[in-house]
């Protein structure tokens, strides 16, 4: 399957413009110190991985970016905007153009497995129903073509990770953050949601993947121009070419 | 009003409500207590068409009649009901005014003293029956004036015992409205401590809704719509269990004066139908109330 046919969109930023930016923000876990003045910009198109140790704060980074946190100091700007200005409707529908891997997922137990990979759709008040061809195929492209009516407790870790995925990016968003997508998942899916990712990216949207996996990253350089971030003391960097 | 227009389409589609987890035993308490609340909400609705009633019909019946009573000496009583009927001719705001006839007067009396009653060797008083005009007419003034032209006449016009007995059905109808602002207010605090609860047990949910895209209106809607429905449901029930009760609710008749009785009448009966829908409108306001309260917390 050719997923650009399918979610095949085209991002609506223009390619080079920054969709999400920080700026000197810095954050902290009551007294312990996670950021200080850190910056970042994610141009529109760009592939991006984040790496560093276990507790460095790659969840928390990708949260200050879909503005679950605060920053205590520093701007962040979605799209253009600064994030401290936008209404709690604009958060909403700026949102709805970034598409989120959570490392725990946070699915919906009481829906089935289709109905949370929906939910994007459906909070967007989209007419679900009509998009449930594109729905069926991206599920059997992830693998979970069988467990459509399953619900999520009932998924293997590598399975609530396909699904999650999928969620992420059924509204075909401008940006996908994915906070360890393969985690949990063998070789060969996570050779091919890596593939869904790059294609995506050649599309001309921005991916953000935060992740321990070192073969990933060089799977993914192998194909796109991926710049790989570190979180080292509070500050980040990017790496060198020993990635 | 947008308030309908929010709760029509609250009542449509129920997308957003899927999206929250159903919790049996809250759905259940809401639903019960709305019933109740309604049950008693009719009740109070019954009371005050009642007591309106009530006070209509006493205030129709004694407002428009007073009666002159004269006690003189035998010998000029003539004159003095002649006098009293002379000014009360040229006294405005009277439509009409009679002496009444010993026939009349015996049967007045009857009750109390028996028939058969002498009542030419007795020192009973003469009546003279006023009807006033619809302005009625100075009470004051015509008694200053009956003193100095027939010294033995005494003015009744009722109003002495009309006053607290009309203030009584006044003070009875504010009880009811307050009983059905209480019942309300009770109502609100039950399902705002209600969706409160659910807001609180699906914190995590409401959190995957914001982050997914949702906008507020959806997290509200997941909510409102819930308790919305529940509290119409119970509501009409309680409301339909009400109305069947003052319905079999034994009416003592015309002949009970005093009191006509618990109930609604013709078109009255229209009134507690709206029970429902006004728990409705309690149920969506206070949920959205707490709702949005809840969502300040999360971003
Ligand atoms: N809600 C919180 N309150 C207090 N401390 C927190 C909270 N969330 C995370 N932390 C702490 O902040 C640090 C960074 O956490 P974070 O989850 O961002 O790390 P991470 O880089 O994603 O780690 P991992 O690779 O294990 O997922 C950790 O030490 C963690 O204990
Ligand atoms: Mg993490």
């Amino acid at each position: 399957m050719n997923p650009r046919q399918r979610w095949g969109k085209q991002a609506e930023t223009k390619r080079g413009s920054r969709v999400i930016e920080l700026s000197n923000v810095s954050y902290s876990y009551g007294d312990r110190r996670l950021f200080s003045e850190i910056s970042l910009a994610l141009p529109a198109g760009s592939f991006h991985f984040l790496t560093g140790p276990s507790g460095s704060g790659k969840t928390t980074l990708l949260k200050l970016l879909y503005l679950e946190l605060r920053p205590q100091a520093g701007q962040i700007a979605l799209f253009g905007q600064d994030a401290a200005g936008l209404s709690r409707d604009q958060v909403a529908l700026a949102r709805q153009r970034i598409g989120i891997v959570h490392q725990d997922c946070r699915f919906l137990d009481h829906l089935s497995v289709a109905d949370n990979i929906a939910l994007p759709l459906t909070v967007a008040g989209r007419n679900v129903a009509a998009e449930r061809g594109n729905m069926n195929e991206l599920m059997s492209w992830v693998g979970l073509g069988a467990q459509a009516t399953s619900t999520p407790p009932q998924l293997s870790g590598g399975e609530r990770q396909r699904a999650a995925l999928a969620r992420a990016v059924i509204l075909s968003p401008d940006v996908v953050l994915a906070d360890e997508p393969t985690g949990n998942v063998d070789w060969e899916m996570s050779t091919r949601l890596l593939s869904l990712l790059v294609e995506l990216n050649r599309m001309g949207k921005t991916v953000l993947i935060a992740t321990h996996d070192l073969h990933l990253i060089r799977q993914a350089k192998a194909q796109v121009s991926a710049r790989v971030l570190r979180i080292r003391e509070g500050k980040l960097q990017l790496a060198g070419s020993d990635l | 009003m947008s308030t309908i227009a929010h709760l029509a389409a609250q009542l449509s589609g129920g997308d957003a409500e899927r999206m929250v987890p159903r919790t049996g035993i809250t759905a259940n308490l809401t639903m019960f207590a709305a019933g109740a609340m309604a049950f008693l909400c009719v009740f109070a609705l019954a009371l005050l068409f009642s007591t309106s009633r009530v006070a209509e019909r006493w205030a129709s019946e004694l407002a428009n009649t007073a009666t002159v009573r004269i006690s003189a000496p035998a010998g000029q009583e003539e004159a003095q009901v002649a006098a009293v009927l002379a000014v009360l001719e040229q006294t405005p705001g009277i439509s009409s005014a009679r002496a009444m006839s010993d026939d009349e007067q015996a049967l007045l009396l009857a009750p109390w003293l028996g028939p058969d009653l002498p009542l030419a060797d007795l020192p009973v008083p003469r009546l003279v029956e006023i009807t006033e005009a619809s302005g009625g007419f100075d009470a004051e003034g015509l008694r200053l004036r009956l003193r100095a032209e027939a010294p033995g006449a005494v003015l009744d016009d009722h109003t002495r015992w009309r006053a607290p007995l009309i203030e009584a059905a006044d003070r009875l109808r504010s009880l009811g409205w307050l009983a059905i602002l209480l019942i309300a207010a009770s109502m609100a605090a039950m399902v705002t401590l209600a969706a409160t609860a659910a807001l609180a047990a699906n914190g995590q949910v409401i959190e995957v809704l914001r982050l997914a895209g949702a906008r507020d209106a959806f997290v509200v809607r997941a909510f409102t719509r819930r308790f919305t429905l529940r509290a119409f449901t119970g509501a009409m029930v309680g409301a339909v269990f009400a109305m069947a009760a003052v319905a079999v609710m034994p009416n003592p008749g015309a002949a009970a004066s005093f009191f006509s009785g618990l109930g609604f009448r013709g078109g009255e009966w229209f009134a507690p139908l709206f029970v429902p829908f006004a728990a409705a409108i309690v149920a969506f306001l206070s949920t959205r109330l707490a709702a949005t309260r809840r969502l300040r917390s999360i971003r």
